[in-house]
């Protein structure tokens, strides 16, 4: 009988701890794994395939900027991919609507819609990003990193850099 | 100095349940269902210009199970703070046959590339959709319209 109400107690916290972390890890603040090399050498700086995802940095998103959708040039943001939506990405704000996008590679300049955003990875050579797929509408948006906490010796707080050469303000 | 020990005991417990509280009702209005009032003239006749409170249920779209003619709600692409009410037309990979009514009626086809949807008013005359924004990320959707509870006379299921 004493096990009994044990065994349900213990349930019943359980529950009440899942529903919390739930709702924190909604609204609040989360913490990812960032897989690959596209964001070299801001996340994962070497690409260690021996350890696998134990030596992927882990970072802090939080949910905040998700109340107005109001973001910075430099922002480093994860996202759902456009193309799959079960995907997520990491990747850095460049240009937020109005702005003015020169694309190097085919002479074009674009001009970020209203409501969308244009994202590359700080390593260029690969990084699949708006350079392929385009400006990526804000409400894909689903946080933004502001901490490395994993592995210890690289925790720190993830700065905001400024192409000053790829974004001009309307 | 007991007192303030058994005052404490109280606050942590009433701290506790309300916590569980909100996040019971966080955790059914994001995961399970939740009432929505919806106005507008783009989903005319289906939806009142006025205004309807709609259930809105969030385990389709998490499944995928969500197709032509349902209707769902969208975070607009062109504005991330607004959702707005529409129907899906096409799912990727369907080629998708529109007009729009007040531009010189000139008809045009389209194939929804993967990963998006095509969006559209039952009301083609007064809507912003995917006719003007193009095809929308299905990351966009947030949820379906299963259920309409107000006004009473149009009590029931949807589409």
């Amino acid at each position: 009988m004493a096990a009994h109400n044990f065994l349900w107690s213990l349930t019943k916290n359980c529950f009440t701890f899942g529903l919390i972390g739930l709702t924190v890890s909604d609204r609040y603040a989360s913490i990812v794994p960032v897989r690959g090399s596209s964001m070299s050498p801001t996340f994962n700086p070497t690409t260690d395939s021996f350890m696998g995802s134990l030596s992927d940095d882990h970072v802090l998103m939080e949910k905040f900027c998700l109340q107005k959708y109001k973001f910075s040039h430099g922002d480093v943001i994860v996202f759902c991919s456009p193309s799959n939506h079960k995907e997520k990405h990491v990747k850095r704000i460049i240009g937020l609507p109005g702005d003015w996008i020169g694309t190097p590679m085919t002479n074009d300049v674009v001009k970020v819609p209203n409501g969308h955003c244009w994202v590359e990875g700080d390593n260029p050579s690969s990084s699949l990003d708006s350079r392929s797929f385009g400006p990526i509408p804000l409400g894909l948006v689903k946080g933004r990193v502001t901490h490395i906490l994993w592995p210890p010796q690289r925790v720190r707080h993830v700065e905001r850099k400024n192409h000053q050469k790829r974004h001009s303000p309307s | 100095m007991r007192r303030w020990g058994l005052l404490a005991k109280e606050a942590l417990t009433q701290t506790l349940t309300f916590a569980r509280f909100f996040c019971l009702f966080h955790v059914t209005n994001h995961y399970l269902w939740s009432p929505t009032l919806v106005f507008g003239p783009s989903m005319l006749p289906t939806l009142n210009l006025t205004g309807d409170v709609i259930l809105a249920e969030y385990v389709s779209h998490r499944v995928g199970r969500l197709g032509p003619g349902d209707i769902v709600f969208v975070r607009s692409p062109v504005d991330p703070n607004k959702i707005v009410t529409k129907r899906i037309v096409g799912v990727e990979g369907d080629r998708v046959t529109y007009f729009k009514p007040r531009n010189g009626d000139s008809c045009h086809t389209v194939v929804v590339p993967k990963g998006h949807v095509w969006i559209q008013g039952d009301n083609l005359y007064a809507s912003r959709d995917s006719r003007q924004f193009g095809p929308v990320p299905y990351g966009l959707i947030e949820g379906k319209a299963f259920f309409r509870v107000w006004p009473p006379n149009s009590f029931g299921s949807l589409g």
